[in-house]
């Protein structure tokens, strides 16, 4: 038996015990709810003609503009029926438009005449959507990459702490054993983002929302190679993380500067996204770039080699993390009393690997 | 040929202490070797460099003759001192999975778990998570967890401490099935009536230095001093004065003592007749527990 097959084998167990983890599947279950939600429902609750409240001899244009038309006898039974809320707006003689608190803009369109409108810059984005882009992005890649790699690093501290680790490491290398963890962690995240994404498009399809789908189809294409470098870069820090203690309830002490990675760029790319010069330099910065660079890209300011080039840092950094990661595994899996300094670990490698 | 394990000259460190001085010694296939010695002589320590949990600074581990390899580690059954297996998880799962990553195909770690499983005596609790056993039954499952793959060598580090003692009579004979059927076993224990029960050879550790090695019965007549034990119907006492006899212990008509080199037993058994009827002469072997004593000091 290679490497390879030792790795599945780790891998598979993983994934079979997490898939079995309640709070796992429930937390993924959440997820497709909010995703769900967050594209079904706007349209439907924005959604629906106004109710006008009319008499008959005026509704004529109304009924032609799809509106719903109460037809009522006089203007003062239709200003009645808006204070009652029978209807969202009332149409009385002048004619003047009637409604409680919120203009109904579908009604005055159809009473008026607009001049053609030409736009020069047909695909920019709507501001609230170009704000929530960023955002989900940035959200998803903070909890993926922050469940997935706590998860990989409490799956190394049960190994430490049953002391399991010693009959596995005399039966496969310990390479295998990290590598099989890391791909199982990858392979949740990504089915759970591809579940979420899967429901999204589903919604937006079911939501008649399909511009934006359009609109953000390269971008999620390009997330995808980002989230991966980026996952293994923090899962990396994780794993080391992990292997430095013994019991879970440490975690914490050795965590911080992982949850800092993390957290920092997804905060820098909330609230400086729209600073074209900030976006840049994060769109470099490898912990940053996988949030930072496919927005860009949605933003329409991303040339095609910028890409290429955060992707290929990325990777090296990634790369990098990944082999220091191993070390510090190696050096601290076999210490399983106390805390081991990250010096020790990176200096004596005990086991013959 | 028998196949044999071997340590030869075995030295390990951590910083600037010394745990292991070349460490040499055999593990004979089909033979139950104890592996003796106090907290901190060193015995984890070589078990680990023997499965290559742990690398010797110097020296080399073979078995028939070959240094060994990854592979040939896989085919080893171990037992840590410090005992773990997955709490969450069932027992049969488990057990098929490390199965598995010794090399078993899924089929094949599955028939030999269920087997196994049934000889310790854990069939009916197969499928219930660990964390939900007794302390005895989560050993049997270790036990399990060491044999599934059906080692060709085995190394078990302290297998019979925390189990009760019908517990420890399922691993005996377990372990003694593997040695039957050719396998060398190697085991450390701290409980010297269990390995003087149990083992064929013996190899005593002190210090990180190998301090005797060999069959029991060698170590026995190689560190026994020529004591006897006589029962006799009266006082034993004149014994103290006899020529050339050291009394151990006088209780009444019962006596135990060692002869001074060169002095011949027969004249101290023909003084006795003299004096009345002999009820019981032998020959006193020493417990492993004095031997031990003998050569850790």
């Amino acid at each position: 038996m290679n490497t390879m097959q030792a790795t599945r084998l780790v891998a598979a167990r993983e994934i079979r015990v997490k898939l079995r983890d309640r709070t796992f599947l429930i937390s993924t279950l959440v997820f497709l709810l909010i995703a769900a939600a967050a594209t079904i429902l706007p349209p439907l609750l924005s959604g629906g003609p106004s109710t006008v409240a009319v008499t008959e001899a005026a509704a004529g244009p109304l009924r032609a503009a799809g509106l719903e038309v109460l037809a009522v006898p006089d203007d003062a039974a239709a200003e009645q029926a808006v204070r009652d809320g029978d209807a969202d707006a009332a149409v009385v003689a002048g004619p003047a438009v009637l409604a409680m608190d919120d203009a109904p803009d579908d009604v005055v369109s159809a009473l008026s005449t607009e001049p053609p409108v030409r736009l020069l810059n047909p695909d920019a984005v709507d501001p609230v959507v170009a704000f929530l882009v960023p955002f989900a992005f940035a959200f998803i890649f903070f909890i993926t990459s922050q469940t997935f790699g706590v998860q990989i690093a409490q799956s190394i501290i049960e190994e430490k702490q049953t002391r399991i680790v010693e009959i596995l490491v005399a039966a496969v290398p310990v390479r295998a054993l990290l590598a099989g963890k890391m791909l199982a962690g990858t392979i949740l995240a990504l089915g759970q983002i591809a579940l979420v994404a899967v429901v999204a498009v589903a919604g937006m399809t079911f939501g008649d929302n399909t511009t934006l789908l359009s609109l953000l189809g390269p971008a999620i294409g390009w997330f995808v190679p980002f989230f991966l470098l980026g996952f293994v870069l923090i899962a990396s820090m994780w794993a080391a993380a992990g292997a430095l203690v013994n019991r879970l309830e440490d975690i914490g002490g050795v965590s911080m500067p992982v949850q800092l990675a993390v957290m920092l760029p997804f905060f820098a790319v909330i609230f400086l996204n729209d600073n074209v010069t900030a976006m840049r330099v994060l769109s470099y910065l490898p912990f940053s770039a996988p949030t930072a660079m496919p927005l860009r890209l949605f933003t329409g300011d991303a040339a095609a080699w910028e890409l290429i080039v955060s992707l290929a840092l990325l990777l090296v950094t990634a790369a990098g993390f990944l082999l220091a990661g191993a070390r510090v595994y190696e050096g601290s899996l076999l210490r399983t009393n106390g805390r081991t300094s990250i010096r020790t670990a990176w200096r004596e490698r005990e086991t013959l690997g | 040929m028998t196949s044999v394990l071997r340590l030869d000259g075995v030295d390990r460190s951590f910083g600037d202490r010394q745990v292991l001085k070349d460490v040499s010694f055999d593990v004979v296939a089909g033979r139950m070797t104890g592996f003796v010695g106090g907290n901190g002589a060193g015995k984890t320590t070589t078990m680990r460099i023997i499965l290559g949990v742990l690398a010797a600074d110097a020296g080399r581990v073979t078995w028939r003759g070959e240094p060994l390899s990854r592979d040939a580690r896989r085919r080893f059954g171990y037992m840590p001192e410090e005992r773990g297996l997955y709490p969450k998880m069932s027992v049969r799962e488990q057990v098929t999975y490390l199965g598995q990553l010794h090399g078993l195909t899924a089929d094949a770690a599955r028939r030999a778990t269920d087997g196994l499983l049934e000889r310790v005596g854990l069939a009916e609790r197969g499928n219930d998570l660990l964390e939900t056993l007794s302390l005895g039954n989560q050993q049997r499952a270790q036990i399990a967890a060491a044999l599934v793959h059906d080692p060709e060598v085995l190394v078990l580090d302290e297998p019979f401490s925390g189990l009760d003692p019908l517990a420890v009579d399922t691993v005996v004979g377990v372990l003694r099935e593997r040695a039957t059927a050719g396998a060398p076993v190697l085991f450390s224990s701290h409980q010297l009536d269990v390995v003087e029960r149990l083992c064929d050879d013996l190899v005593i550790i002190a210090d990180g230095s190998i301090r005797a090695a060999g069959s029991r019965e060698q170590l026995r007549s190689a560190y026994t001093t020529p004591r006897f034990e006589l029962v006799v119907e009266t006082d034993a006492g004149w014994l103290r004065d006899h020529p050339g006899v050291s009394l151990v212990d006088l209780d009444g008509a019962r006596a135990v003592f060692d002869l001074a080199a060169g002095t011949d037993e027969q004249p101290v058994l023909r003084a006795a007749l003299e004096r009345g009827p002999v009820r019981a002469f032998r020959p006193v072997a020493p417990s492993l527990a004095e031997i031990f004593r003998e050569v850790a000091k």
